[in-house]
């Protein structure tokens, strides 16, 4: 025991002696965290709007109206054609086109069908999708009042019937978008920082030669080795307690579950990452090295973790992939814990098989750990 | 194997793939014996001495050290050896005191232990002042000898030191072996690698390896009869040729 104490001692020294790496290690992190928590959002705003309206009639300016008073669009010109619109769209000038066909208002009256040609630049698919939502509630909307006037005036008498939908989002109310995203960056922090500097940390020391002056002493692998990944152990839940203390102080998320739940499936998950940070070491030998492993790894994780985009939407192989991803776990466990209070016997699950990761990956980790070549 | 022998090998080999690093040498160290490790580089010299400290397997052969098998027995074998290698091998970003502690620690010296050591290894090598200074900011010369004392510091019964004095100055180095002097004086025994040919001569007895073999190996005094010339650095010289 007092081996690993006088080997934990050590590494403090060197992490806070090392003016460097301290800023790196607290700093860096949480201008991450400010600056992607505001601009990691799936909300599409500041839509540039143009619309073409070959009917001219009040009718036609009352729709386009109605997307000048959206928050959503802004509308930046009016074009003579369609043809001279989709130039400017070309150019980037525009995201959205609407084009009103000529009779709109006189097919509307005599009760007919009318079509709206929509174009959306959809370079970026996942925007071209949200645009297209925004434009159907607008229209709709236009839809449903016009009908109303329409039939007023027409005084037929029929009621049109409508069948509205009134969601209501739980443990999300307002859909801000940052309660939704600050759990999970802050999962990518805590991740990043310990599986860097664990897989950096021993490799450095075979670089310098001092590792090979700790494997001629009688140490104990285990204790080398706890030594070693208690101090990064301790810097994450450091790393854990600022991140959550800024998200509830600046970004205002709610923490509804049990602080000590986070904690403890915390302290069970950096296990999984630093025995894994601890695996690269041994089988590289540059910090170099060790470094484009763990971002290949980290990126894998990152992408397929469901933090930027559903699980539910990947190919079934995907999915597959993702039940071997700490990553996804974590952050889930944050969200559910987080925003919705959930208990430990919500997360069961992911506490089950988080511990099942650490402890094979330590284990692989420890065997693959030689002081004999 | 008497029981003086502090080190025996036998038939010791060391493979990398076609390669062999070592062939087949074999040798012993007697308590006390001030044992010269010589060759060019590349000889093997490094890999055979990792063998003996326990953190390389050997291919074929055996070797005991301090009465224990380095194949069966390594870590009883390190709890007994001290190792300074040709790299420096202290934490630049500890102080010496620091470094003492943490070493001392991790060959489970008491605290109190570790504190008189370090008390006694600063008085002894005249210290005071940079005792609290960072260790990377020490002339090499001092880095080597608290790196020799630090290697001392859990009283091995033998000390392997690789290349030692590299890149040192002539005063330092002689420092460097009155240390050693000292400590074979106490009976320690002292297993060391040089490329300085003058350093050959303060040894008692000297082997030479060339190209993974040990060709010679005698006192000073018997090889220079033998090869009959005046200095082990012409002994050096013609065993290495005659053999390319």
């Amino acid at each position: 025991m007092n081996i690993i104490r006088y080997i934990i001692q050590k590494e403090f020294k060197q992490i806070f002696r090392n003016k460097a790496m301290l800023p790196i290690i607290f700093v860096l992190p949480l201008i991450q965290l400010i600056i992607l928590s505001n601009a990691a959002t799936f909300e599409v705003k500041n839509i540039k709007f143009a619309f073409v309206d070959n009917d001219k009639t009040s009718l036609s300016r009352e729709l386009v109206e109605k997307f000048e008073a959206s928050t959503y669009f802004n509308v930046v010109s009016q074009f003579p054609s369609a043809k001279q619109a989709g130039m400017a769209m070309l150019e980037g000038d525009v995201d959205v086109i609407l084009e009103i066909p000529s009779h709109f208002e006189r097919q509307l009256l005599k009760n007919e069908k009318a079509d709206l040609s929509v174009i959306i630049n959809a370079i970026d698919g996942a925007a071209a999708g949200v645009e297209n939502v925004y434009i159907n509630q607008i229209v709709q909307q236009f839809n449903k009042k016009a009908l109303v006037e329409l039939s007023l005036f027409n005084r037929s008498g029929n009621q049109p019937m409508n069948i509205e939908t009134i969601p209501s989002f739980w443990y999300n109310e307002t859909l801000n978008y940052k309660t939704f995203m600050v759990p999970g960056i802050l999962v990518l922090l805590v991740t990043m920082i310990t599986l860097f500097l664990s897989g950096m940390n021993i490799v450095r020391e075979k670089e310098i030669g001092t590792l090979e002056q700790i494997n001629v002493t009688p140490i104990k692998k285990h204790q080398f080795i706890i030594g070693k990944l208690f101090p990064f152990l301790v810097l994450g839940m450091v790393l854990l307690t600022v991140g959550l203390i800024i998200s509830k102080l600046l970004f205002h998320i709610p923490i509804v579950g049990s602080l000590g739940l986070m904690y403890l499936y915390t302290t069970i998950y950096i296990l999984v990452i630093l025995g894994m940070g601890l695996f690269i070491s041994n089988f590289t030998d540059t910090q170099q090295q060790a470094m484009f492993i763990a971002w290949f790894f980290m990126v894998i994780f990152i992408l397929m973790s469901g933090l930027f985009t559903p699980i539910e939407s990947m190919p079934q192989w995907a999915q597959l992939l993702t039940e071997f991803n700490p990553i996804r776990y974590y952050v889930e466990v944050m969200r559910m814990v987080m925003l919705k209070g959930a208990g430990l016997s919500d997360i069961y699950p992911q506490v089950l098989k988080t511990l099942v990761f650490a402890i094979v990956m330590n284990a692989l980790a420890v065997m693959s750990y030689k002081k004999v070549s | 194997m008497t029981e003086d022998n502090m080190i025996q090998v036998e038939n010791l080999t060391k493979m990398f793939g076609d390669f062999t690093a070592v062939n087949n040498i074999s040798f012993e160290v007697g308590k006390g014996e001030v044992f010269g490790f010589l060759g060019a580089n590349g000889a093997g010299k490094t890999t055979a001495m990792k063998m003996l400290i326990g953190i390389s397997e050997p291919t074929h052969g055996n070797a005991t050290v301090a009465g224990y098998n380095v194949l069966t027995h390594a870590e009883h074998v390190k709890r007994n050896i001290g190792y300074m290698s040709q790299r420096f091998s202290l934490y630049n970003d500890l102080t010496i005191k620091e470094n003492i502690v943490f070493f001392g620690g991790i060959y489970g010296l008491s605290s109190a232990d570790i504190k008189e050591k370090s008390q006694a290894m600063i008085n002894e090598l005249g210290l005071h002042d940079m005792a609290d200074s960072l260790v990377g900011s020490l002339p090499l010369g001092w880095k080597q000898k608290v790196a020799f004392s630090v290697a001392m510091l859990h009283n091995p019964k033998i000390i392997f030191l690789d290349e030692p004095t590299g890149g040192v100055d002539p005063i330092t180095r002689r420092q460097f072996w009155e240390m050693i002097y000292m400590e074979a004086n106490r009976g320690v025994t002292i297993f060391v690698t040089t490329h300085y040919m003058d350093e050959a001569e303060y040894c008692d007895r000297v082997s030479i390896m060339v190209a993974g073999k040990i060709e010679a190996l005698d006192t000073p005094k018997n090889l220079k009869r033998q090869f009959q010339v005046d200095s082990m650095n012409q002994v050096f010289l013609k065993l290495a040729r005659n053999i390319e």
